[in-house]
């Protein structure tokens, strides 16, 4: 009995959506005509952070924001923006975070010098062996 | 090999895994704060949301007084608790305006009805480019603009009974 109330009451139950009601922006999921302008807007696109969904890109995202997002940058380019001006102008809104392209910031400068810190320690190790062997 | 390199690893190994503990225990704040605290509000036209009120530019926040610019939906969940709280900022004299994000005239009407209605003006942000504009991403969240049209303070999340001191210390600030 118990079991047959909770199937109904499950039945009857609506999700509660966290989404609008409205479609898509026009260009959330729609291609620019000119291939070129399509390209930058798509290179662009995977390098910006979802607010959403954090860990994905716009163009990866299925939240309505990356949709409404990935219009804006397709509007942008459209209207002859580069995709710099427009990167630049939502990391004025959202800050550097919202890009995944790590800047020259000085908090980015361990991961610029980290591959040639550990390319040098690499070559100090084999520079020992091999001059162990040659005296063996 | 010396013994301090033959325990360099398992070292390595404990910096890393302290490391992981400390990320677990105090996660990362995932709240995204928008950089336009202290700027002004940029420029924009929204339509009426519904046909009864006046839709929301940015000239109308730069009105002289301070205002509360509340980001909400109908479609948004902890928007409804919201509402009520806004209400009791308005009763205080805090001139609250309205940016509904993806949303349609009939159902911010039927919001408004259902829940109350603590708005001035009321502007429609179909396609979330005011809330982008602003460096809002999500529902609710608002803003509180001075006279000159400046952003003084962003609030994330719904304003909860607890948070009312601080916006109206924010909004007093403002003045």
């Amino acid at each position: 009995m118990k079991r047959a109330l909770i199937i109904l009451a499950l039945l009857i139950a609506a999700p509660a959506l966290a989404d609008s009601n409205l479609p898509p922006a026009y260009w959330a999921n729609r291609q620019l005509p000119d291939a070129g302008q399509e390209a930058k807007a798509q290179t662009l696109m995977a390098e910006l952070r979802c607010l959403v969904c954090q860990g994905q890109s716009i163009s990866d995202s299925d939240a309505e924001l990356a949709g409404d997002m990935r219009d804006l940058v397709r509007r942008r380019i459209a209207e002859g923006q580069t995709p710099e001006q427009i990167r630049s102008w939502l990391i004025q809104r959202y800050g550097t975070w919202v890009s995944y392209r790590p800047t020259d910031e000085p908090a980015a400068w361990p991961l610029w010098i980290a591959p040639l810190l550990l390319f040098a320690i690499g070559a100090f190790l084999l520079r020992k062996r091999i001059r162990l062997r040659g005296h063996s | 090999m010396s013994r301090a390199v033959r325990f360099a690893p398992l070292i390595l190994l404990l910096l890393i895994m302290a490391g992981l503990v400390w990320r677990l225990m105090t996660p990362v704040d995932t709240v995204v704060h928008s950089k336009l605290e202290g700027k002004a509000v940029p420029a924009f036209q929204l339509p009426p949301g519904v046909p009864s009120k006046a839709g929301l530019s940015s000239a109308d926040l730069a009105s002289g007084k301070p205002k509360l610019v509340n980001v909400f939906a109908s479609w948004c969940v902890p928007c409804i608790a919201e509402v009520e709280i806004l209400q009791q900022l308005k009763t205080e004299g805090v001139a609250v305006d309205g940016i509904a994000i993806r949303d349609r005239p009939a159902d911010i009407a039927a919001f408004l009805d259902r829940n109350g209605d603590p708005y001035e003006r009321i502007g429609s942000d179909a396609q979330s480019g005011v809330q982008i504009a602003l460096g809002s991403s999500g529902v609710p969240e608002s803003f509180v603009v001075d006279g000159e049209g400046i952003i003084r303070y962003q609030h994330i999340g719904p304003i909860e009974p607890g948070d009312i001191p601080t916006v109206l210390a924010q909004l007093e600030k403002a003045r």
